[in-house]
């Protein structure tokens, strides 16, 4: 019953029979909502400033001299998996190197490249989703079909067959990443588009004699912004996901590059000793996932859950 | 002994309160006795649904309940327990819907749900409940009641489903019975025969009804008393003769004023034939069209077969037929949306390409095209302003200044105030949009505007104001329309000409006053007969008549074979009618009837 | 109607292994080096290349190679590995290697299937009985944390709580075959806890969403008003219509414990089919790559098969037409 009441009086304008004012609707964060904009900001920050607020650079090894305590007359103390203390804030990893200045370095990498594979996806996935909803029966059914076949194999395999074959440099990472994922995005471009190409209002613009490509930018493209910011949200948290598993396989990204998803596997032989330092970067990679799971969750929450429909 | 049902000062308010201006259902109180129909009447935003539901003590999610007491027998519904409240609902109350289709589960089977409260509330037994089932079956006129109840609802025809849904609120023997706008949903050939089995099933169970409807005639038919609800207030409470015939509220008068008059041909001058000219604004010829591949005969559905019509110069053409007729495929067609198999569409004699892509601009700015949903045919991202400005540009280069003075002719033409140039279409009501969508058409200052069920989406009141504004149009300008609808007395009320659609086939058409008088074809008859009157008795003396009697729980079929009327006509000739094409007649004056029949004998 | 359903499922599904077989085919044969190359590295003489090529077929061209490989894959020969292969020599048969291995692979994914599809059913529905308690709440929230995060957080955090600092259970799940009963279990306790949290909370979330979708329509309202109990409308009239949409996504999720699997086995140092299959990577063994990757990919087409079947009997539309 939200429809505006209808003034009795036949509504017509002349008479100021203006019906009750919507506002427009203002997108609202919730607490949790909020609590993920200043994490993603936090690391956002990160990338562009870690390396120099670091306390050490990435690749030293921490002098043991940092570590003698004066009432112990240790003069060699061991540096590998410290705990977290005055000096190592979050402790050291199994070379003893300082695992924080690992993690601040490692934030560029990890997470520049997943946003460039993101950013790289959205821009094949769209282009070709748009194409294949707008230019007709038979590029849409061979660029689907295409897309199916993409789709058909569990991505971790995919990637890994290709690895195999051109090897883990962070050219072949990205173009394999975007392309995987490029895919999951042509399919929500392509059926957002459908729906938008089916409405009247495309018609009445059809029937007016527009050109597609006006009709896609000031008729489809508009309603597909917000809705499909929120996928983006959703596709980039795969996508530090996928990657951060192709590394901690010892897949993705190679040494000496610190990145979160290696920092876990390099440092998992200190694991069944009770070292936190395989722990920690994995924290790393869940506070920004959770963090950009949140905001999107409250995004498709404004826009009445539908979204949800449509990823699944 | 009290009442039935008695409404006592009920607040109905957005749950969580403070944003809502104004509570949804404020303060009404309403008495329904043991064995009456009571109508409640409204438009949509009047709180006629929500006040419906709160006699089985139900809320639409966001709502909640402020004050006031609802009681069936006594007992006050709104303060039950959940469980107690529960128990009421389908046992002692039950609700119809408005759209049977959307309210059976399509994964069960239809007997189960029509017997299944009733069983689970220990009131029946399975088999006691199956046989109340057919009985009610056969009570409600549904064919081959034995076996129904093992079908699922998409077996069924949309009519029969919402008659079985009748038969699930009868199955517990409720005291009382809520039916939601339960026949807005259908065709009104079909809405005769629904509503007459409601009417008897009532009687005959002896159950009290709360008849839910934005329809004046139909509530003539059926109730015994009228509440009109107007923003969540009673505006008006009497017996149906008191409030059809000595209406107090002006809410009221205007909403019997804009109930329009039932289709006659006397209301029209004869003297409009004359004006006919040689060449007309817009002609189609011989035209066929539907989905599927164009040459792979046999894959294809032809939606429309050999259809010619034509429209003078600034006269108005309205086309008529029931859902899945056609009459939106035609307007698609002329358009050029849908490219038209074979056939041509003539504008001022000149063949127009059958697509879009390959007409001119001039010609595409010549025909335009007003979408039946405004809500639709607004981009929700585009100002006024923008979706106005738009054909200017387009069409004649305006910008600036100039264009924005057009814009504001454009909105006062369709009598909205120029500072609506700033709004976007969800801060428009409904009317508004559609008034919004119609000076979007003319901004492209066109000769031919096809209106595809402008009025159908709308209450009643603001669809009487827009045919008003189109007459006025018609007047103002030299524009020809094609007004496309399902609703004959609207398009007895504007247009000149009617073409009747039937399974795809002109099956008559004419000067209005020529198609809306005898001689008949068979399908336009029964059309008249079914417009509803907002006369009481009006439903009895319809159903008399053969045409209804024929073509009860008949389905439309397209056939290739014969007269597609065949199956529901009562002057049908057995091996003629369902083997050979009916030939055209042609009558005179521009008349003609597509029948087997000759003309004395229709 | 049902027939021509069920036939053209199995037909795509045909179709879909093919592609994907040219997929994975593609994407390993067709190198800037070659395979030969590759495999001898740095002993390679003009001669030994040339050698090796003409016993592995490489002088054939790729189509012909595709299909001589497809025909070797369904007679059940899956090649032969770069372990142990020479000049002119063949390795260790890919076959014998992958049986053991994919033993214990559907093993832990057996194991995991059994706890986590009755398990998240259970959850998810009982999450979208009662929306907006506190159950459903604490349910919702705790999955959407889990789903994401990384799998391996899961497993390093378990180990740490359970393995390290409770030491209830063993850190690795290193198995010799040996193992029976108690030893066996407490092995394998740890992956599968692992990869059944990381499978269920997808499940949880998606038959939640699915039930409470079908849960706003109109015929669940008519329900309400017929007077039925929660429990019935959510299990008799939302059920029902939420079949295909769970199926497919308990198929799809099952799919996710692919990768899942892999970095599990990887964490425990399991020795499963996916743990060959990465250590084949690393290595650059191309035919055992190949070989995984089709076994993995077939199962997950089975799945997606199997769920598109049931959603196709669950709808009454299909079983009984017009
Ligand atoms: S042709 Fe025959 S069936 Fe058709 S309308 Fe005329 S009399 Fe009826």
């Amino acid at each position: 019953m939200s429809t505006p009441v209808n003034n009795p009086t036949g509504e017509s304008g002349q008479t100021g029979a203006i019906s009750e004012e919507q506002p427009r609707r203002s997108l609202k964060f919730s607490g949790a909502g909020k609590t993920g904009i200043v994490v993603i900001l936090f690391w956002i920050t990160m990338v562009f400033i870690g390396p120099w607020v670091a306390p050490f650079h990435e690749a030293e090894f921490l002098d043991e001299a940092l570590f003698i305590e004066p009432g112990l007359d240790d003069p060699y103390p061991a540096t590998d998996f410290l705990p977290p203390g005055d000096v190592a804030y979050l402790g050291t990893d199994y070379l003893g190197r300082d695992t924080l200045s690992r993690l601040l370095y490692g934030a560029r990498t990890t997470i520049g490249v997943s946003l460039l594979s993101t950013l790289l996806a959205y821009l094949i996935g769209i282009t070709l989703g748009i194409a294949a909803a707008a230019g007709g029966r038979v590029l849409d059914s061979s660029l689907s079909r295409l897309n199916d076949a993409v789709l058909s194999m569990p991505t971790i395999m995919l990637g890994m067959v290709v690895i195999s074959a051109y090897g883990s440099t962070l050219p072949v990472l990205i173009a394999l990443t975007s392309l995987i994922y490029a895919s999951s995005v042509f399919r929500i471009a392509r059926a957002f588009g459908l729906d938008i190409m089916v409405s009247d209002f495309v018609d009445a613009a059809r029937v007016r004699g527009e050109g597609l490509g006006w009709i896609i930018r000031r008729e489809v493209l508009p309603g597909m912004i917000l809705p499909m910011a929120s996928d983006f949200g959703l596709r980039f948290v795969y996508i530090i996901l996928f990657l951060s598993g192709l590394s901690f396989l010892g897949l993705g990204v190679q040494p000496p590059q610190s990145d979160w998803g290696s920092m876990v596997r390099e440092n998992l032989a200190g694991l069944p000793y009770g070292a936190i330092a395989p722990l920690i970067p994995a924290l790393a990679i869940a506070s920004l996932t959770v963090a950009i799971n949140l905001v999107v969750d409250d995004i498709s929450a404004h826009h009445g859950g539908k979204l949800a429909e449509k990823i699944i | 002994m009290p009442a039935l049902l008695e409404i006592d000062n009920l607040v109905i308010e957005a749950a969580g309160g403070g944003a809502s201006p104004a509570p949804v259902i404020n303060g009404v109180s309403l008495q329904l006795d043991a064995g009456e129909v009571l109508a409640l009447i409204g438009e949509s935003g009047s709180g006629k649904t929500t006040l419906a539901l709160s006699t089985l003590g139900y809320a639409k999610p966001g709502l909640e309940f402020r004050a006031g007491e609802v009681r069936l027998n006594g007992d006050d519904i709104l303060a039950m327990p959940a469980d107690e409240k529960r128990r009421l609902r389908g046992q002692r109350v039950s609700y119809l819907a408005q759209s049977a289709a959307a309210a059976f589960n399509p994964a069960l089977r239809i007997g189960a749900q029509v017997t299944e409260a009733s069983v689970l509330h220990g009131q029946l037994s399975q088999t006691e409940a199956d046989r109340r089932a057919t009985d009610l079956y056969r009570a409600l006129g549904l064919p081959d009641p034995d076996h129904l109840g093992r079908r699922y609802p998409h077996q069924v025809s949309g009519g029969q489903l919402q008659r079985l849904m009748a038969a699930m609120a009868l199955c517990g023997k409720p005291d009382l019975l809520v039916l939601d706008e339960p026949t807005t949903a259908l065709d009104v050939t079909t809405q005769i025969e629904v509503l007459k089995a409601f009417k008897d099933v009532i009687r005959q169970e002896g159950a009290a009804a709360l008849y839910v409807t934005h329809d004046l005639s139909i509530v003539a038919q059926i109730a015994d008393r009228i509440v009109v609800l107007y923003a969540g207030e009673v505006e008006e409470y009497g017996t149906v003769d008191d409030i059809l015939n000595r209406p107090q509220h002006r809410y009221t008068r205007q909403l019997i004023g804009a109930v329009r008059p039932p289709p006659d041909s006397t209301l029209r001058p004869e003297s409009l034939e004359e004006t006919r000219q040689d060449v007309p604004a817009l002609e189609v010829k011989d035209l066929t069209a539907g989905y599927g591949r164009k040459h792979a005969s046999g894959h294809t559905v032809k939606v429309l077969r050999d259809v010619h019509v034509a429209v003078g110069q600034g006269r108005s053409l309205g086309v008529i037929g029931e859902s899945g007729c056609g009459k939106s495929t035609l307007a698609r067609v002329i358009s050029g949306l849908l490219p038209a198999m074979q056939g041509d569409v003539l504008l001022k004699g000149q063949p127009l390409k059958p697509s879009l892509r390959q007409r001119e601009r001039r010609q595409l700015q010549k025909i335009q095209f007003v979408f039946q949903m405004a809500d639709n045919a607004l981009n929700p991202h585009q100002r006024v302003d923008q979706l106005l400005g738009r054909p200017l540009e387009f069409y004649f280069g305006l910008s600036g200044e100039e264009k924005r003075q057009r814009i504001t002719e454009l909105l006062h033409m369709v009598e909205l105030p120029a500072e609506f140039s700033e709004r976007y279409p969800e801060e428009l009501s409904g009317g508004q949009k559609q008034r919004v969508n119609l000076a979007r058409a003319l901004a492209a200052s066109p000769e031919i505007l096809l209106c595809d069920e402008v009025i159908s989406a709308l209450d009643t009141i603001i669809g009487a104001s827009i045919i008003q504004l189109l007459k006025r149009l018609r007047e103002q300008t030299d524009v020809s329309f094609v007004f496309i609808s399902h609703d004959l007395s609207a398009i007895a009320s504007f247009a000149d000409d009617i073409a009747v659609l039937y399974a795809g086939l002109v099956v008559e058409q004419g000067p209005a006053n020529r198609v809306l008088a005898p001689p008949y074809h068979p399908y336009t008859r029964l059309l008249i007969a079914s417009v509803p009157e907002l006369s009481q008795g009006w439903l009895e003396r319809t159903l008399e008549m053969r045409e209804t009697q024929a073509s009860i729980d008949r389905a439309v079929e397209i056939t290739d074979r014969g007269c597609p009327f065949y199956r529901r006509c009562p002057l049908a000739i057995a091996g003629t009618c369902n083997q050979e094409a009916p030939p055209l007649r042609n009558l005179g004056h521009g008349h003609s009837i597509t029948c087997h029949r000759s003309e004395a004998e229709l | 109607m049902l027939i021509r359903a069920v036939l053209h499922r199995i037909a795509t599904g045909l179709v879909t292994l093919v592609v994907v077989s040219v997929l994975i085919f593609l994407g390993t044969s067709v190198l800037p080096g070659d395979v030969a190359s590759i495999i001898l590295g740095q002993m390679a003489t003009p001669e030994s290349l040339a050698a090796l090529r003409s016993t592995l077929g490489l002088d054939q061209p790729a189509y012909v190679r595709y299909f001589l490989w497809l025909g070797d894959l369904l007679s059940g020969d899956l090649g032969v590995s770069k372990a142990g292969a020479g000049a002119g020599t063949g390795g260790t048969s890919i076959s014998e290697m992958i049986a053991p291995r994919l033993i214990n692979t559907v093993q832990l994914a057996g194991a995991v299937a059994l706890i986590a599809v009755p398990l998240s059913l259970g959850l998810g529905l009982a999450a979208a009985t009662y929306p907006g308690t506190r159950l459903d709440r604490s349910i919702t929230l705790s999955t959407l944390g889990l789903v994401s995060v990384p799998e391996f957080l899961v497993a390093t955090a378990l180990v740490l709580v359970i393995a390290v600092y409770l030491g209830w259970l063993p850190a690795t799940a290193y198995v010799s075959g040996t193992e029976t009963g108690m030893a066996l279990l407490k092995t394998l306790a740890l992956p599968t806890l692992t990869l059944v949290i990381v499978a269920s909370s997808q499940i949880i979330r998606m038959t939640r969403a699915s039930v409470l979708n079908v849960m706003s329509s109109p015929y669940i309202e008519m329900a309400v008003l017929k007077g039925l109990p929660r429990r019935r409308i959510v299990l008799h009239h939302a059920l029902p219509n939420a079949v295909g949409p769970i199926v497919n996504v308990i198929a799809l999720n099952l799919a996710y414990l692919i990768s899942g699997v892999v970095i599990v086995e990887t964490i425990f140092a399991y020795p499963g089919l996916a743990k060959l299959m990465v250590d084949a990577v690393q290595t650059r063994d191309l035919p055992l790559v190949q070989a995984c990757a089709m076994i993995f990919c077939s199962a997950y087409i089975l799945l997606v098969f199997i769920a598109d079947l049931a959603s196709i009997l669950s709808n009454p539309r299909l079983r009984y037409p017009q």
